[in-house]
């Protein structure tokens, strides 16, 4: 009898956590809300259980992440009594850095690569976990699960580090990185299937409801608070909308949905012809842009 | 007759449903078509959004035909060289099974990132151009297949358009394949004529190739024999923490083959220590039992020692515990395998210093043939000996791809330097020892002191007469090269003399049944064999000898010049 493809992946990924905890000398989970994460985090404690996580969280906050994130953030680590650190580039938001003003290349180095390499040498953690899958984008299909980064946090696509069987090279120098991808064979549908099959909580933006959207470039913004700026004359309406995928309010694309359920997600996902990225307005500068970022140290 | 009627997803099954998961591993180059092929099929099974596909329409300069090969291409510097550096991890669905495929890079300057896609893969696709047929690549390609242990091709002919569909070229391409695989020892090959800018025979049957009754690609993908020997096997668990809370200590690990069960005995390697299965945790409870590949925590009746890196195994078949071995090895790095650097051996969740202490041979993917080597280079493959400081517990990659497979890191660069697959050779094997085989000396420094390995010959010939020449002869040779050699009667008496560090020769005569008999005995020892069997005359029987005797390491090593 042979195991599911889902009970095969948790088993890996399981697996890979395991490893990377017993080699690296300071992990540290980074948490970002979304599903991935919550996935992640899920099989991070199956992994340790019934002795508690051995690493903390990493939130690292732009600060306009919408309401709805921050309140389930801080609910999730009361309920299981985690360990979370949120970090933030004080630096950059104190000099007026915002979604609005600045080009999203710009906004997106200060208040996230550039916040997570500070927070990564800040607190000396050596092996950071992400949710990222290889299905998500063309330069993400040729990570490794160990993926090595220098002393500036950096990733060189042309020299990675050879990765055969499940035999993990977690060998490092002080100053330098390994960013870990237990989901890496993971697709956006198994995601959603253990989610359901795991009846793991997720924030409920995934859902849809009716939410005030404006339209702009043709991405589907939810004005999440006060401080977005609206256009004279313009004006949020409501409309039936979930997202397939969270980050700053500002650049996060919604989608028009009825889906308000695990399996209608799943229904819905089926008959879609879009990838999970095109809400990511960051996404899109420019060819390789996301190659481009993973260089500098972006996750 | 183009084929474009699959745009809209194909993924049928519920997601709860148990599918199942398949890795497989391409293996091809550019100019074999293999960006189109995997693209197309992407596309065809639904893999591939709307925005993804309108993306590569806006970069396609084919006059609005799609380029399939734009999909996945995903570095900068593999767009400028149109090339394929680095392995990329595709995935696509049917109702029955869900696909990892890992798009491998063909050139040879790429061969360990090759090894990096192939190493984890149940099931191969091979990619040749029709018209060029089987290229010295190809062959490279089939030869790292099989040493990586991937049993089941299936060989894409490609481009099959430019040549008109015509059988004859398939079929003597395959051929071709066949005859070369047929040394590798693969489990099965299939052969798909196929058309991937057309889409013939790709998820579609084509009208075009009438003759062929194999199925498509796609077809052959979702029937390949997924062997999950993983599951039955003997118990393998390697340890990978210890999980500690509150009157708790449980192993946690994933189960690399096997299956284990509350009560069953149980030993753990290295120390040999004898315990009983207390209880198999998981997050949701305690199970009953539990097989590979499930992640679980071991709690343990004894207090033994067990820490990171240990083996808990099966105790009525164990695996071989041991500090020497011989392996086949991949070279990855660009410094040169160096026997008197200091590396560092990653087996399971075992990490020992280790030397590597001869290159034996070097292999000629093109031609198989094995070439007298002082040492690796970036992307050969090679047979060595390592001698690692501390045991480790492996199996035959051959018996298990988990705990036969190892890494070498450079203990100063800390690069990956190397990925190889465990050879035994059967000196320790404890099949051997009941056989009689003494004990008290170890077979490394039998192995040390006569400057060679074990073994045994078989010798077969119809008259005695005829064989006992034949073995005269082959010790002689064996003695001039100085090697320390006897000739036997009995698959017994060549098992004890083997065992005790001498080649044996085996002059075996009489009628094919009792030859069968012997030979069946010697084979299943694993004691290093080399068989020059009746009727196997076309070459010089003494010279073949000594050659596979080379290569078992059961012949001393020439002194440097």
């Amino acid at each position: 009898m042979s195991l599911s493809h889902l009970r095969e992946l948790e088993a890996g990924s399981i697996h890979v956590i395991r490893e990377v905890a017993a080699e690296l000398a300071r992990p540290v989970l980074l948490y970002s809300i979304g599903k991935d994460s919550q996935v992640l985090l899920h099989l991070a404690r199956k992994a340790f259980h019934p002795a508690p996580l051995p690493f903390p969280l990493l939130h690292v906050d732009t600060t306009w992440k919408f309401r709805a994130m921050y309140e389930f953030r801080d609910r999730l680590v009361a309920e299981h009594g985690l360990r979370l650190i949120v970090h933030k580039n004080q630096r950059a938001l104190d000099a007026g850095m915002n979604p609005f003003d600045y080009p999203s290349g710009k906004y997106t180095q200060a208040l996230k690569t550039q916040a997570l390499l500070d927070a990564l040498a800040l607190h000396g953690f050596d092996a950071a976990f992400g949710g990222a899958r290889r299905d998500e984008e063309k330069s993400r299909a040729k990570e490794r699960v160990y993926s090595f980064r220098d002393r500036h946090g950096q990733w060189e696509p042309r020299s990675q580090r050879p990765e055969l069987w499940n035999l993990y090279n977690g060998r490092i120098e002080r100053g330098e990185s390994i960013r870990a991808f237990p989901l890496s064979d993971w697709s956006e549908l198994d995601v959603w299937a253990y989610v359901g099959l795991e009846r793991i909580p997720v924030v409920p933006l995934y859902f849809a409801a009716e939410r005030p959207v404006v339209v702009r470039g043709g991405n589907l913004i939810v004005v999440d608070d006060q401080r977005f700026r609206l256009a004279p004359g313009e004006k949020p309406s409501l409309r039936r909308v979930r997202f397939r995928t969270l980050g700053c309010y500002p650049l996060s694309g919604a989608i028009d949905s009825d889906a308000d359920s695990v399996p209608e997600i799943i229904e819905e996902m089926l008959r879609s012809r879009h990838s999970e990225r095109q809400g990511r307005v960051i996404d899109h500068d420019e060819e390789g842009s996301m190659e481009l970022k993973k260089r500098e140290g972006y996750f | 007759m183009v084929l474009h009627a699959s745009t809209a997803p194909r993924i049928e099954a519920a997601p709860e449903e148990a599918t199942e998961l398949v890795r497989v591993v391409a293996l091809g180059s550019v100019d074999d078509g293999k960006s189109t092929l995997i693209g197309r099929l992407l596309y065809e099974t639904g893999a591939l959004y709307e925005d993804q596909v309108a993306a590569v329409k806006r970069a396609s300069r084919l006059g609005g035909e799609i380029d399939f090969s734009l999909f996945t291409d995903g570095l900068k510097a593999e767009r400028e060289q149109g090339i394929t550096i680095d392995v990329a991890y595709r995935y696509f669905a049917t109702a029955r099974r869900k696909f990892i495929l890992a798009d491998a890079p063909g050139h040879a300057q790429y061969t360990r990132n090759m090894a990096t896609g192939a190493s984890t893969a149940d099931a191969g696709v091979v990619l040749l151009d029709a018209r060029l047929g089987v290229l010295p690549q190809s062959r490279r390609h089939l030869a790292i297949a099989a040493l990586l242990g991937i049993p089941r091709l299936t060989v894409a002919i490609n481009k099959m358009d430019l040549v008109g569909f015509d059988r004859a070229i398939f079929e003597r391409i395959a051929d071709e394949v066949r005859d070369f695989a047929a040394r590798l020892g693969f489990a099965e090959l299939r052969f798909i004529p196929l058309s991937a800018r057309y889409g013939d025979n790709l998820t579609l049957r084509s009208p075009r190739t009438p003759w062929h009754r194999g199925g498509t690609l796609l077809e052959s993908l979702e029937t390949v024999k997924v062997a999950r020997e993983t599951a039955l096997g003997p118990l393998r668990f390697p340890v990978q923490s210890v999980l500690r809370a509150e009157d708790y200590r449980g192993y946690a690990g994933q189960i690399a083959s096997g299956a284990v069960a509350i009560g069953d005995d149980v030993v753990v390697l290295p120390s040999g220590a004898r315990t009983r299965v207390l209880a198999i945790d998981t997050f949701e409870g305690g199970l009953r039992e539990a097989a590979a590949p499930l992640s679980v925590a071991l709690r343990l009746a004894d207090a033994v020692d067990v820490a990171r890196g240990d083996l808990i195994a099966a105790p009525q078949s164990p695996p071989s515990v041991r500090t020497r071995f011989e392996a086949t090895a991949v070279w990855l790095s660009e410094r040169p395998l160096d026997p008197g650097r200091a590396y560092l051996l990653k087996h399971t969740t075992r990490l020992v210093p280790a030397r590597v202490e001869a290159v034996r041979w070097r292999l000629d993917p093109e031609t198989l043939a094995q070439i007298e080597a002082q040492r690796l280079e970036l992307n050969e493959v090679g047979r060595i000996a390592i001698h690692c400081a501390r045991p480790i517990a492996c199996d035959a990659y051959r018996d298990n791809r988990v705990t036969g497979a190892f890494i070498l890191v450079d203990a100063l660069t800390n690069d990956t330097v190397a990925g190889g697959t465990v050879l035994i050779d059967g000196l320790n094997d404890d099949r051997l020892a009941e056989r009689g085989a003494i004990r008290s000396v170890a077979a490394e420094e039998r192995r040390s002191r006569l400057g060679h390995g074990g073994a045994a010959v078989l010798v077969e010939r119809e008259s005695e007469t005829a064989a006992l020449a034949l073995a005269g002869a082959l010790e002689r040779a064996l003695f001039d090269r100085g090697c320390a050699t006897v000739v036997v009667r009995s698959a017994e008496a060549a098992l004890a003399c083997a065992g005790a560090g001498l080649v044996a020769v085996c002059a075996a005569a009489g009628p094919e049944l009792s030859r069968a008999r012997l030979r069946a005995e010697l084979r299943a020892s694993g004691v290093p064999l080399a068989e020059l069997r009746a009727g196997d005359d076309a070459r010089d029987p003494v010279q073949a000898a000594l050659a596979e005797l080379r290569n078992l390491g059961a012949l001393p090593l020439r002194a440097p010049e």
